[in-house]
């Protein structure tokens, strides 16, 4: 059997002494996390395989891709459960502990900045959908003498009223955005996801998410659920809460969607 | 009425949601070891088999 050939995978940094959970918690691959202390700050890391990693099946697997982000996403809201935690993206991997220190320590003052930011908050996804179009009304009997004619009505009238669909979802999404936004201590949008992936038909016009302090969670869920009252144009999916992923790279708030 | 699915203890986590999150999202630190093939990094690489394997998400969606 060929030797394996280690390196460390970085999930997240945190400063709490607490940071994991008593006993083991497994990471990807099963292998224990540890912490690694420096200057402060804790690496959440675990010992991977490079050889598993870096084989060409698994970089073209979509099931070692989910295994991995679920692997890696359980470690992170373990901890993050138990205290402030700056995620850190998907494959962030070095070659020794050393490596790993030596980066905790270049950017101590980066990474406490981001802790900061993220205390006492978390992580809210909201997706909005356009709802499906009312059907047009049909043309008044004996308003019409020819088949063809009241086809290219029909159709007409089918196609205006999509469009007007989309351009009201559009409206309602920009509202939904300009209002969770206020509630937020910040807020980041994705793009779109395309319809194959979210298992809807209906298009998504607003993939959002939101950082909300701890102490307005509950306002925000219920802004959220009247939101979906107040417009008729959107269907609105919550997820939450999240680590929060979206609100620790220096990206820029997102102002429309 | 609006679709509320939770993140935390629960696989139902929706694949494409943890991915904007996890590909996109995080701090974004050059680790010492790059996964790549061909110069084409695990990231990149794992996208593109992500948007060509629209299929074989759905069925691992629906399975759960």
């Amino acid at each position: 059997m060929a030797a394996e050939h280690h390196c460390v995978w970085l999930y997240a940094v945190t400063d709490d002494v607490g940071a994991l959970p008593a006993g083991e918690l497994a990471g990807i691959g099963a292998r224990e996390v540890r912490a690694l202390w420096v200057a402060g700050l804790a690496a959440i890391v675990s010992d991977v395989d490079l050889d598993e990693v870096t084989l060409r099946r698994n970089l073209e697997d979509l099931d070692w891709l989910e295994s991995t982000a679920r692997a890696h996403h359980a470690v992170i809201e373990a901890v993050g459960a138990r205290c402030p935690v700056v995620p850190m993206r998907l494959a962030t991997v070095y070659s020794c502990d050393a490596g790993v220190l030596t980066m905790l320590q270049d950017r101590a003052a980066d990474l406490r900045d981001a802790l900061s930011g993220v205390a006492a908050c978390s992580e809210w996804g909201v997706k909005a959908f356009a709802a499906a179009p009312a059907d047009p009304d049909p043309p008044e009997e004996g308003a019409v003498s020819r088949p063809g004619t009241a086809y290219l009505q029909r159709r007409r009238a089918q196609l205006s009223s999509h469009t007007h669909a989309r351009h009201e979802a559009m409206a309602g999404a920009r509202a939904v955005h300009a209002e969770l936004s206020r509630l937020s201590v910040s807020a980041r949008l994705y793009p779109p996801q395309a319809p194959g992936l979210t298992g809807q038909t209906a298009p998504m016009v607003l993939n959002a998410a939101y950082l909300v302090a701890d102490e307005r969670v509950d306002e925000f869920a219920a802004t959220v659920n009247d939101l979906t009252g107040r417009h008729r144009s959107v269907r609105l999916g919550l997820t939450g809460p999240w680590p929060a992923y979206s609100f620790v790279g220096g990206h820029d708030r997102g102002d429309r969607p | 009425m609006t679709e509320r699915s939770p993140a935390i203890g629960d696989q139902r986590v929706a694949l494409v949601d943890l991915l904007d999150r996890v590909l996109a999202g995080g701090v974004v630190i050059a680790g010492e070891v790059t996964l790549s093939i061909a110069e084409v990094d695990l990231v990149t690489v794992s996208l593109r088999a992500l948007v060509t394997s629209v299929s074989a998400l759905m069925e691992n969606q629906d399975d759960r």
